[in-house]
């Protein structure tokens, strides 16, 4: 019977939740790293055992740990992310010119293919890829160099690089997004690349269409349909059928479209899931009360869902890493929160329960499934 | 961070300095590079601190000698995280 592990990073460590293929009864296992942010672990998708994490702290900077038996152990990998060549600036929050600076890995994204080739999105944004599993990391400085890098503006959040989503067809063909430079794409494996933010219209930005310069909080995809790209941008959900080239809105009739976390059902590529947050300044679900918003048609019409989610006095938030899904037929869904719950949905949204209620604050969930 | 229990033990050739001492705990420990010192500038990180005989050492001269007690074992050579917060 197939089983599931849940990868948790947290503010304060990391956690391994693992259950059979009903999801109903879970084992616990952490804090690994104790007391260090754990901005995300991801899993080889061809090496299960094989497992990456992003380990940080205010005090001892960035480590990155390497686990070869599921999470059991661990060993540091290297930690060295040096901007290649002189590294130049982009541009402050007052719009002076800022050096790069790195400061953290917030997204690490192994390889299809290759357990040892793992790609990692930092603060200030760029693009490393090691590919000896971790022993040394070059950046792909294509992704600054191609032209409005010395533009870019950090995001509340700062000026992260948060999501990497490699084509399952193209494997050359891989798309990423900035807080708050937008979404840019590159074909030939990470040596040159273009923004990909025409449709996007940001209204808190000098030029609403600006060719960068939008806040683009997630970008998700279906293995199946590459082409089809779903985005949660600060304000208004979008959808490009064409890997990029143009965006259309459809937060049809969300609550509030903003938010930060957006991904797709396992087997059916228009199913999408997305959690409402109320903005600017407050960031916690509409009237306290949680509820994942699923739309069966690629956007634009939604179904809300808080079966089994607080309907009062929740005050809570859901980053933009901290949703994924199962590969099991009755697909899983699954995302954590800042107060510290995990939920899990084993019926595609319908009805939720916590895993866990005490963790600390949730960064990142992803979602293993074994054999 | 490096799995180390206990205090650390180095043998250093040479006078006994700050970046001697740091250089050989790296040396011994690659895992550390970049946790005590930034890796490029090889400055301390800001909520690192270095003691040796009660004394803050954090400010000084990193290739100035330390004393006697540190470089004949009797005395550690400490590298603390600061306590931060509030």
């Amino acid at each position: 019977m197939s089983s599931v592990r849940v990868l948790v990073g947290t503010k304060k460590g990391a956690f391994i939740l693992t259950s059979d293929g009903k999801r109903e009864k879970w084992d616990v296992s952490g804090p690994f790293f104790a007391g260090f942010e754990l901005y995300h672990l991801k899993g080889s998708p061809v090496d299960a055992n094989r497992i990456y994490a992003s380990q940080s702290s205010g005090w001892f900077g960035q480590l990155i740990q390497r686990s070869d038996d599921g999470g059991k152990t661990w060993e540091p990998v290297d930690n060295k992310f040096t901007y290649d060549g002189v590294p130049g600036t982009h541009m402050w929050y007052d719009g002076t010119p800022h050096p790069w600076e790195f400061k953290r890995v917030w997204h690490l994204e192994p390889s299809l293919t290759d357990p040892d080739t793992v790609y990692a999105g930092v603060e200030d944004a760029a693009m490393f890829r090691t590919t000896d599993g971790g022993k040394s990391w070059h950046e792909l400085a294509g992704l600054r160099g191609h032209g409005s890098g010395s533009q870019w503006q950090p995001g509340a959040g700062g000026l992260g690089l948060h999501t990497i989503l490699i084509d399952p067809s193209n494997h050359q063909r891989i798309f990423i997004a900035i807080s708050s430079a937008g979404a840019f794409r590159t074909v030939d494996g990470g040596v040159t690349w273009e923004p990909i933010n025409k449709g996007l219209s940001s209204q808190y930005i000098p030029d609403p269409a600006a060719e960068v310069g939008h806040c683009v909080h997630r970008i998700a995809m279906h293995k199946a349909r590459p082409n089809t790209l779903f985005m949660q941008k600060h304000w208004d959900v979008l959808r490009s059928d064409n890997g990029g080239d143009l965006w259309t809105e459809v937060s049809g009739n969300l609550p509030t479209d903003f938010g930060f976390v957006i991904d797709v059902h396992a087997h059916e590529p228009e199913t999408i899931y997305v959690v409402p947050i109320k903005s600017d300044s407050e960031h916690f679900p509409m009237d306290g009360k949680l509820a994942v918003y699923r739309s069966r048609t690629g956007g634009n019409e939604w179904e809300r869902l808080d079966k089994g989610l607080p309907q009062s006095d929740c005050y809570v938030n859901v980053l933009r890493d901290a949703m994924a899904v199962d590969l099991l037929d009755a697909c899983g869904v699954y995302f954590g929160t800042t107060g510290g719950q995990v939920y899990v949905s084993s019926d595609a949204g319908d009805s939720w329960r916590a895993i866990v209620r005490d963790l600390p604050g949730v960064l990142s969930v992803e979602v293993q499934t074994l054999p | 961070m490096g799995k180390i229990a206990g205090e650390v033990h180095l043998e250093i050739e040479g006078a006994v300095t700050q970046r001697s001492v740091l250089d050989a705990l790296e040396s011994r420990y690659p895992m550390l590079r970049g946790t005590i010192r930034d890796h490029v500038t090889l400055q301390r990180r800001p909520f690192v601190r270095f003691f040796a005989c009660m004394e803050d050492l954090s400010h000084e001269p990193l290739d100035a000698l330390l004393p006697e007690a540190v470089a004949s074992g009797t005395e550690p050579y400490l590298v603390v995280g600061a306590v931060a917060g509030g």
